[in-house]
């Protein structure tokens, strides 16, 4: 057992030194009715090769959209971009992958900067004074985005656009579910997809998602008056952050807080996790955001150094009066994001957003064109787009074209979401176009 | 001479500035596909909503950001450094063959919208690890959608309530011992329940009698972590279930310290109801600096109806997703959980089987009692009873007859090459101003290195005797010094700025 050190020979000196006559005796004061009856049945160990062999037999009976030969345009929460080498590269540095939460600073600054450098990333994407050290995913971000902004205002009633992703309303509603708190959704217009409000009321916060679920940018300067008008914060969700090198950030826009998910520019899609949960505020409501936080401070020495701060929101200190339950984060996928940030830089990151502005306003361009689709809404999007299929039925055009390895988007109904990036050359959008031209009767 | 002696440290470790600080404008370390689309100006598309400003991000080359993050990376301790003894962590090696399989594209690269037919190996893969965690928790159900322990507890509590409501019962209150882990009591609010403490028994053991007169028709549920963060198998949990399941409630098991517990007890059998699985702790998932972790949570019968959605069902040689699922407490959080980690923890769990994870457990308990030997002659036990797979000693004697404190002990261990263990916790072993200190070896360190640590802890209280101060200033041989934390908090410096760069 390659991970077990211990021979026969250790074990024996060491059960002397303890004074116990047979490891089976260390256990023997756990009463037998609690004992196992039977030994665990979990199929027989597996050598390396075996059990290489094992896992590769299980990863054949998949059909990844990310793999060689696949062509894919699947966003609808999860746009994958193209990552780094390098990205990976070091990250597979055991020093970051095999270490815990950096609680001892003095052993741990390469985590507690790096995590530095990646608040001040998220900071400034989101135009906001302050992010926390992540979050689970986009989805949890944004339901504890819902129960900072009750810490705030003293109120407990929310209103979420229904543009927001339905993963993240679904989990906002199961983290209220248990409080008294409660929310609504504030539709979408049916021509342009943004949000409408009507009366908004003594409400903690809006939540919207911009560009939302079905690609569209929201007007957030507007929403932001609605919202501040009554006293309540705007919370800004996104699931897709590289539109805000092409889009004014949220805290331009007025927004509180901002919130979302970070995989797709971090690692690989692996079905929707591990991915990092984003998350900023303005500085005002620093002590009342939920999570870890790294702060700038000295050695003794007067050295620049990194520390974990501001616990006393925490639940290791603050218990039941925590800000959050949140211990374990996303952290090395949170390095991830934040080495790929560096490699891209300012230039790299408008370039990146630009060209997938530009990819998916062709592709949307073509697609539209065609005679059974035209674009579901007016407002304009960044790189993905909402198409209404003519003869309603999306999902079977999907799942046709997916048999041959081409995932042409996510179908609802009569809707197809098409995201496009940077990934897809010009070839790939024409033989989609192409594509769904011929599927379609 | 001394057992041990701090270890040399003359590699080069050079200081490295926030990467904003370093680079040129202009430079970029993008490799970016041409435009081979016509080009759009984000002005004329999203006029007033366009952006005026580039973020500030860096500007570096490819090999800056490598020398950055590879510089960086050498200030930090890992586990492929040398022992991580943290208490309730469970640092044990994460292999390597793990971390290659999940990068395999039929694992990272499906995308969670891609049709079930093109994600069978991930849904039998998840479908089959559901069911090992069932049997060596001894479960019938588990969901393996929470991203960490605190995510799954929050998960196992809001099914208690669900359980609770569909009996018309609606009780407010969850028992928990005060040597529970922190995410135990706040996972409580978030949950809309309030917490009642239980005192820790003389034994160090959960108290009967608090526990019968705490539990009442108000009980939700009892939070349990067994063994405790005391490293204490609690002995009466037969008895304790009883009493919670008498007055109408559930027993919820923090089963952060299931790897004191694989092949030799069941939890589900012992009266648990409901316990979250740490894959980062007992299952070798990287801990990644803090993350990303994951919390599967398993439950008996009688509460798989609420468990949350999706599930993943087998029907015949194939595997669907359950969305409908009336009872179900709703979803957690995006997709399906943080996948990546399930992978590793599949792998790991069918390289070791039934019998290799016995033998895990049996050599973290080993490592743990034979630490406990070896230094319980220099720092009292918290509680003088069995240890399982960690034990807690205390400074009681340490900081009477020398001033030297736990604090100051965990920093010395530095200058010897180690990790600390974890400190100052759990609560009941630090009442009346006592420090703890809470050792967990794990499994997959030699008793050679466990020797080498009882020396360089044993020299350190020699030093606390003919040189405290030397202890108290402590590390010494760290490339930076203890931090001013007090600064940190006072005027919080949460980013980088041009302004604090001078």
């Amino acid at each position: 057992m390659r991970y077990l050190p211990h021979t026969e020979a250790d074990v024996a000196r060491m059960l002397k030194v303890i004074g116990a006559p047979a490891v089976e005796a260390l256990f023997a004061h756990i009463p037998a009715a609690v004992r196992s009856q039977r030994p665990l049945d979990l199929g027989p160990a597996l050598d390396e090769a075996a059990l290489l062999d094992h896992l590769g037999e299980i990863a054949a009976q998949s059909r990844p959209a990310g793999a060689e030969g696949a062509l894919s345009f699947l966003g609808a929460g999860l746009t994958p971009h193209h990552v780094p080498t390098a990205v990976d590269a070091l990250l597979g540095r055991a020093e970051w992958y095999t270490s815990y939460t950096p609680y001892q600073p003095e052993i741990s600054q390469g985590t507690l900067q790096a995590i530095f450098e990646f608040q001040t990333i998220v900071a400034e994407l989101f135009g906001l004074g302050v992010a926390n050290a992540s979050m689970y995913d986009g989805a949890s971000a944004a339901a504890e985005a819902i129960l900072m902004a009750k810490r705030v205002t003293g109120r407990g009633h929310a209103v979420i656009s229904a543009g927001l992703h339905p993963h993240y309303v679904a989990t906002a509603e199961t983290y209220l579910s248990g409080l008294t708190d409660s929310f609504q959704l504030a539709p979408l217009d049916d021509r342009t997809g943004r949000t409408t409000l009507s009366e908004l009321g003594e409400v903690s916060c809006l939540v919207v998602q911009s560009p939302n679920y079905w690609g569209v940018v929201e007007d957030l300067p507007a929403l932001a008056q609605a919202a501040h008008a009554r006293g309540a914060l705007l919370v800004v969700a996104t699931t897709e952050p590289l539109a805000y090198g092409a889009l004014e950030s949220p805290g331009a826009c007025g927004a509180d807080i901002a919130c979302g998910e970070g995989i797709g520019l971090a690692t690989g899609p692996s079905l929707g996790g591990p991915g990092v949960g984003l998350f900023a505020a303005r500085t005002e409501h620093t002590r009342k955001l939920p999570g870890r936080l790294i702060g700038e401070t000295v050695d003794h020495q007067g050295r620049r150094g990194y520390v974990l701060t501001l616990a006393t929101r925490e639940q290791h200190i603050r218990r039941e009066q925590a800000t959050s339950n949140i211990c374990t984060n996303q952290g090395l996928i949170a390095l991830a994001f934040t080495i790929h940030l560096c490699l891209l830089g300012r230039r790299g990151w408008r370039e990146l957003s630009a060209l997938n502005l530009a990819k998916a306003e062709y592709a949307k361009r073509q697609l539209a064109s065609l005679r059974g689709f035209s674009l579901r809404y007016t407002a304009p999007t960044f790189n993905e787009f909402a198409l209404r299929v003519r003869g309603g039925d999306a999902a079977r055009a999907v799942e046709k074209l997916a048999e041959h390895n081409l995932f042409a988007g996510v179908a609802e109904n009569d809707t197809l979401l098409v995201s496009v990036t940077e990934k897809h050359r010009k070839g790939d959008i024409d033989r989609l176009v192409k594509e769904l031209n011929e599927v379609l009767p | 001479m001394k057992r041990a002696q701090p270890i040399e440290t003359r590699q080069l470790l050079h200081s490295e500035p926030p990467i904003f600080e370093q680079g040129s404008p202009g430079r970029s370390g993008a490799s970016l596909p041409p435009l081979d689309v016509p080009a759009v100006d984000p002005v004329a598309h999203f006029g007033a909503l366009a952006r005026a400003a580039d973020p500030e991000l860096a500007e570096v080359s490819e090999v800056e950001v490598t020398r950055h993050f590879t510089r960086l990376s050498r200030w930090n301790y890992a586990i492929d450094i040398g022992l991580y003894p943290l208490g309730s962590c469970t640092m044990k090696y994460n292999p390597k063959v793990n971390e290659r399989v999940a990068r395999w594209p039929g694992f990272a690269g499906l995308h969670p919208a891609q049709p079930p037919s093109s994600l069978q190996g991930a849904l039998a893969l998840m479908w089959s690890l559901e069911r090992l965690l069932c049997e060596i928790g001894g479960f019938a159900r588990a969901t393996l959608q929470p991203a960490a322990g605190a995510h799954g507890e929050l998960a196992g509590l809001m099914m208690i309530r669900a359980y609770h409501q569909d009996r018309g019962r609606h009780p407010t209150q969850v028992l928990i011992p005060d040597s529970a882990h922190g995410t135990n009591p706040a996972s409580c609010t978030l949950n809309g329940f309030t917490t009642v403490p239980l005192k820790t028994g003389a034994d160090g053991l959960l108290d009967l009698d608090a526990l019968r007169a705490a539990a009442n028709g108000e009980t939700a549920a009892l939070m349990i972590t067994n063994p405790s963060t005391l490293g204490l198998f609690e002995e009466r949990i037969a008895e304790i279930a009883e009493v919670v399941h008498r007055a109408g409630g559930l027993v919820y098991m923090d089963g952060a310290n299931l790897n004191a517990l694989l092949g030799k007890v069941r939890p589900g059998t012992t009266g648990v109801d409901v316990m979250h699985i740490n894959l980062h702790k007992t299952f070798t998932t990287p801990h990644g600096g803090g993350g990303p972790g994951s919390g599967p949570v398993g439950v008996v019968a009688a509460l798989e109806p609420f468990l949350p959605t999706p599930t993943i069902e087998k029907e015949g040689t194939s595997y669907r997703i359950e969305y409908a699922r009336p009872k179900s407490v709703g979803r957690l959080r995006s997709f399906f959980g943080n996948f990546g980690m399930h992978v590793r923890a599949y792998t790991y769990i069918r390289e070791m089987g039934g019998e290799g994870l016995t033998r895990a457990t049996e050599m973290a308990v080993l490592n743990a009692n034979y630490l406990r030997a070896r230094l319980q002659g220099a720092f009292p036990l918290a509680y003088d009873r069995p240890s399982m797979h960690e034990v807690v000693f205390t400074d009681k004697r340490l900081k009477k007859e020398t001033g030297v404190q736990t604090l100051d002990v965990a920093k010395r261990l530095m200058d010897y090459g180690y990790h600390p263990p974890t400190i100052y916790f759990p609560l009941p072993a630090v009442t009346g101003g006592a420090g703890a200190l809470m050792i967990e070896p794990t499994e997959t360190e030699t008793p050679e290195t466990l020797d080498a640590f009882a020396d360089a802890l044993l020299s350190i209280v020699e030093e606390a005797v003919e040189n405290p101060q030397l202890v108290k200033d402590a590390p010494h041989q760290t490339a930076i010094g203890r931090l001013d934390e007090t600064l940190a908090a006072r005027k919080p410096r949460l980013r980088w700025t041009k302004q604090s760069s001078t």
